[in-house]
């Protein structure tokens, strides 16, 4: 009863009986945006603390405990820290470019949130493309990284861009045939039309082995994509100091944080979408007590479950394994996971026209 | 055969990054690993390791005697001058004339905690302890005279 779809509609009937319809439309706009923005500051405080915990316990230390209840309002403090701080402009740095890179970076990361389905019914725009538009937007981010760079006037900041741009553009390649091993298996690039055809079961459960190896080239895809241990050259702080966020203080940086936080949280709700079922129940067989019991749990709690689960296993990565040299990294990406990812692809198709699976 | 190596590439680099996730879920799910003290919280129930150094002094039995011999190893194995032994006469029980410490002075601030003077000394009359609370407002309190007055060579100890 009290699910999201059920909410969202009874919005919906309430302002068209209120207003005229295109007053509906604006006000459900704000709305949207509104709760865009208030989901964006719970995910980074909420990431923050899962990350910094995750990490300390990772290397037998305690984290933060001091802030609040077992230090789980660090975070917040640490936002209200960066809140107060002065945003430095730097003398030598392109004033417009520098001040306007962060805020393409988190106006990048709001278009992303568009075609997820966070509930059963729940979803801002679902278009016929959402696949394709993921993939075309999220490439988008290399631009604010490359501008944040540029305009510093920062020899780590043009360095720490000028990788990321190298990186992103090789790895968005293996992330976009893992996902096309998902759409050829449903047939379709819209992801309502995808989590739907997941109702009798997973992609990774009912591809096989293809699908569960195009699983593990998107996650690892992804991690570099978004800029992560062990593939965070980009931000190095061991030789760039920084990065491309060197000359970065206050607020503008503290958006640049958030953004990284929040692609990391996008990129696993589309991950958790194209594999593993977005907000779908997880069923087996015929056991009908257990898919009902199952079904009992909201289908936003599915979402945000799944999506969380590989939120910690990029997390896991990060705290375990060393960070790659930029020779290493791109042999990956170009004498492992493209050839891998295209053979796959194949034998996808082979077993979707020949309809080997479930 | 080409083909071959290139999967047993992948196959051992799997299993390699599998074996660090192990051991990193291992530290993640199994908190008592964890070896962070909270120090001023602890200060009752500290527990240091066993090697850990924090300043040179000279054990002493009950007898309120040491085994401190007086030969300067100590002191020459010192990189930067921290002990210095001063030297008394003594009559022994043959009333023979011999070497004796009348002070073994130790400047706690020049020391770094490197352990060579303990290393170097052949009857084990120093040794590391576990104190590590140093801070005095009076610098003269850092240097310490580490036999304490009125104490004697053990005998036996030559």
């Amino acid at each position: 009863m009290w699910s999201f779809a059920h909410i969202a509609n009874e919005l919906h009937n309430w302002l068209s009986n209120q207003f005229n319809p295109t007053w509906t439309l604006i006000i459900e706009m704000v709305i949207a945006g509104v709760a865009v923005i208030g989901l964006f500051a719970m995910l980074g405080l909420i990431l923050v603390i899962m990350e910094r915990k995750v990490s300390a316990w990772m290397q037998i230390r305690l984290g933060p405990n001091r802030v609040g209840p077992k230090g789980m309002l660090q975070s917040l403090a640490d936002t209200l820290k960066l809140l107060v701080k002065e945003g430095l402009t730097p003398d030598g740095a392109d004033k417009l470019l520098f001040n306007v890179a962060p805020f393409i970076a988190m106006i990048v990361a709001m278009l992303l949130l568009a075609p997820i389905a966070f509930a059963s019914n729940f979803q801002l725009w679902d278009l016929n493309i959402g696949v394709l538009y993921v993939s075309a937007v999220s490439s988008l981010m290399v631009i604010s990284i490359l501008m944040a760079g540029w305009s510093s006037n920062n020899k780590y900041s043009l360095m720490g861009a000028m990788r990321s741009g190298a990186q992103i553009v090789s790895y968005e390649l293996s992330a976009g045939l893992s996902v096309l091993a998902v759409v050829v298996m449903s047939g379709s690039l819209q992801v309502s039309d995808i989590i739907e055809s997941q109702r009798n079961g997973w992609w990774i459960f009912k591809g096989h082995i293809p699908l569960i190896i195009a699983f593990i080239t998107f996650i690892i895809a992804v991690t570099a994509e978004t800029n992560r241990a062990p593939f965070d050259l980009a931000e190095a702080e061991s030789e760039l100091t920084a990065g491309f966020h060197t000359e970065y203080s206050g607020m503008k940086f503290a958006l640049f944080f958030l953004a990284e936080y929040v692609n990391v949280f996008i990129v696993c709700s589309i991950g958790a979408t194209l594999f593993l079922g977005g907000w779908m129940p997880f069923h087996i067989g015929n056991w009908t007590g257990f898919n009902h019991a199952m079904d009992y749990i909201p289908s936003s709690i599915w979402f945000f479950g799944k999506t969380f689960f590989l939120i910690f296993v990029i997390m896991w990565f990060r705290w375990t394994f060393p960070r790659l040299r930029i020779d290493q990294l791109l042999n990956l990406e170009w004498k492992y996971l493209l050839p891998i990812s295209m053979i796959n692809l194949l034998v996808v198709t082979a077993m979707a026209i020949l309809g080997w699976h479930f | 055969m080409f083909i071959g190596k290139y999967i047993k590439d992948i196959w051992a680099g799997i299993r390699s990054l599998l074996v660090g996730m192990k051991r990193t879920l291992y530290y993640f799910t199994h908190h008592k690993e964890i070896i962070t003290q909270q120090y001023p919280d602890n200060r009752d129930t500290l527990e240091l390791p066993e090697r850990f150094k924090g300043e040179v002094v000279m054990p002493h039995n009950e007898n309120n005697e040491h085994r401190c011999t007086g030969c300067q190893a100590c002191e020459l194995a010192c990189p930067n001058g921290t002990i210095k032994v001063i030297f008394k006469n003594e009559l022994n029980a043959e009333g023979k004339k011999k070497k004796a410490i009348d002070k073994l002075v130790y400047h706690l601030e020049l020391c770094t905690m490197c352990n060579l003077c303990i290393e170097a000394c052949p009857s084990d009359a120093i040794k590391m302890a576990q104190t590590f609370e140093h801070s005095v407002f009076d610098r003269n309190q850092l240097t310490k005279v580490l036999n304490k007055p009125g104490s004697k060579i053990m005998d036996g100890v030559e």
